[in-house]
């Protein structure tokens, strides 16, 4: 059964803790800069929302590599960027829509969340359980309810 | 069903794999004229500066990829097609029969009409041999004037600065990637290439190249001479098109196409640099010659050729360039529209830099420099036409905010999700 990220910001305190875990299992630092995850702030609502890669089945960043540098995981799902095969041309970057693919201008590669080969530490480090690795199946359906509210909401969040 | 695509770059590639899951019965022929296997363009940067081996420009790393997927690679060059008879006409005479049909023969380069582009010494940086043949030549310490500072040439100007050269850029515009960037950005990148010891000449013209000795002489509209060693002409591309003489497939710039990738004849389709498809920001048709293009079109043609109907909806022009560790970035209308608002950050000292360009509620264009985070949300707010609302208010005091923009647009932000749960 393939798992995914839900994420739930209403429960996001904004602690970063996710972002820490992310740098540190990653790159073996804990800076935030370097992490997969990131915390959005929007502080006219008073919220926090966590956003990464939801590995979406469009894969733009996939399809957009001409050296075939991301791969797909059938295991966890991930698309994943191999850092010994990119060659640092940064097309994925600009081919993801989410703005989720990045470059590292230290190490010259593109790098992007892989869900830690299927046991997320994001998940693992937030206390509020924002952030929680579940079925795929299940962030489906709470993806489409989210979709069909924020549909009804369209007025209300302009 | 015999499916076959006439070139072997990413847009072929790409058709080619796309048709083998669609229509796993039929055969697919890919047929490329350069010897090696399919590889990138995009990547031969990577490869003159000694990042990658030959083998990391390859598109498909498997060596068996293509015959494990049941797709026949011919090494050959198309000379004709014959719509009627539906057979290509081989060099060497031989012949090839087909169905459907996909023209994926890209693009070349452009040589510019300047008298002695015939000498030893002049070389295009356009296929691997052309790679190879630079790496020979241009060493450290040579003596390089590149003509042109569009996208190509900036991208090979960071590899041949990187291989140590003695560089220096002519070009036509009055800054560097003038088809990219505006007055102030494209400004920008030629400061900073100076800053990292880059000739470059904006406003000028190359007006002839004569031989001295060994070496070349590159005499400028601005009655400069130059001495080189190695001159690379990166004037711009055009789509291969001449062997579509005779055919009845009707051209302009590139193929012409309708919404489903369709030439003018049923069973012909064309995908990338030499496809004129929809741009999705214009919804005119153009030729783009850029990477993402080549892919959204090799997809969608192939589903077509495999008798779906999938609509193009038009591809986001877009570039990201790396000039010596300067990174800029380019979205469809960046130039911005008549009557539209715009958003600027100028931070001229850090090189930091983001334009952005708006109609109406929307958002059309966008440009950036060092900008590396995120980059990718441009292109989302664009392809998605998302009403700003608010959030045009607080782009056009804060440029920076894009990823909030979209997040406040698009997600529920939590509002309501606490009453799903």
């Amino acid at each position: 059964m393939l798992k995914a990220l839900q994420i739930e910001p209403e429960k996001c305190t904004g602690c970063l803790q996710c972002e820490l875990a992310c740098s540190f299992q990653a790159e073996g630092v804990f800076n935030p800069s370097k992490s997969r995850i990131k915390i959005f702030t929007f502080h006219d609502e008073g919220r926090f929302v966590p956003y990464t890669c939801t590995q979406c089945s469009e894969a733009w960043c996939m399809h957009a590599c001409p050296v075939e540098a991301i791969v797909f995981n059938d295991r966890t799902g991930a698309k994943e960027v191999l850092a010994d095969v990119c060659v640092g041309c940064k097309v994925c970057t600009i081919a993801c829509p989410f703005g989720t693919v990045n470059y590292d201008q230290d190490d010259k590669v593109a790098y992007k969340c892989d869900l830690c080969g299927g046991a997320p530490e994001c998940a693992k480090a937030c206390p509020t359980g924002a952030i929680t690795y579940v079925d795929a199946d299940h962030t489906g359906l709470a993806r489409m309810r989210a979709h069909a509210a924020k549909t009804a909401n369209v007025g209300a969040s302009a | 069903m015999q499916h076959v695509i006439i070139g072997a770059g990413p847009a072929g590639v790409i058709a080619a794999e796309t048709l083998r899951r669609l229509d796993p019965g039929a055969s697919v022929k890919l047929v490329g004229d350069e010897q090696e296997p399919p590889y990138s363009r995009m990547a031969l940067p990577y490869y003159l500066f000694d990042r990658i081996q030959e083998d990391g420009t390859h598109l498909r790393k498997q060596p068996d990829h293509f015959s494990r997927n049941g797709i026949e690679v011919l090494r050959a060059r198309v000379t004709a097609v014959n719509t009627k008879a539906r057979r290509l006409t081989l060099d060497g005479g031989k012949e090839l029969g087909f169905d459907k049909l996909l023209i994926a023969t890209g693009s070349h380069p452009i040589r510019p009409p300047i008298p002695g582009m015939d000498l030893d010494g002049i070389f295009s940086c356009w296929t691997l041999a052309d790679g190879r043949n630079i790496a020979k030549r241009a060493g450290k310490g040579s003596r390089v004037v590149l003509m042109g500072a569009g996208f190509i040439g900036c991208i090979i100007l960071e590899a041949l600065a990187m291989r140590g050269v003695k560089l220096t850029v002519i070009e036509m515009g009055d800054r560097m990637v003038p088809r990219m960037m505006n007055q102030v950005a494209g400004g920008l990148i030629k400061k900073w290439c100076e800053t990292k010891g880059v000739g470059v000449h904006t406003s000028t013209r190359v007006e002839s190249i004569e031989k001295s000795g060994a070496a070349l002489k590159v005499r400028l509209s601005s009655d400069k001479v130059l001495d080189a060693d190695v001159v690379i002409s990166a004037t711009g591309v055009r789509s291969n098109l001449e062997f579509l003489g005779g055919s009845g497939i009707e051209t302009d710039f590139g193929v012409k196409v309708n919404d489903r990738l369709q030439s003018s004849h049923p069973d012909v389709f064309a995908a990338g640099d030499v496809c004129q498809g929809r741009d999705f920001s214009t919804g005119e048709y153009s030729v783009q010659a850029i990477q993402p293009t080549a892919a959204d079109h090799g997809r969608i043609a192939a589903a077509n050729m495999a008798g779906r109907s999938v609509r193009h909806q038009g591809s986001v022009n877009m570039n990201v360039l790396d000039t010596m560790g300067l990174i800029s970035t380019s979205y469809g209308l960046w130039m911005g529209v008549p009557g539209g608002e715009s958003a600027e950050l100028r931070d001229t000292d850090r090189y930091r830099y983001l334009s952005l360009q708006f109609s109406g509620d929307h958002l059309v264009g966008a440009q950036s420099l060092g900008l590396t985070e995120h980059v990718g949300v441009l292109r989302g707010l664009i392809q998605t036409r998302v009403r700003l609302g608010r959030w045009k208010d607080r782009l056009l005091k804060d440029p920076t905010r894009i990823m909030e923009a979209y997040l406040g647009c698009t997600q529920a932000l939590g509002h309501n999700a606490g009453v799903l749960a």
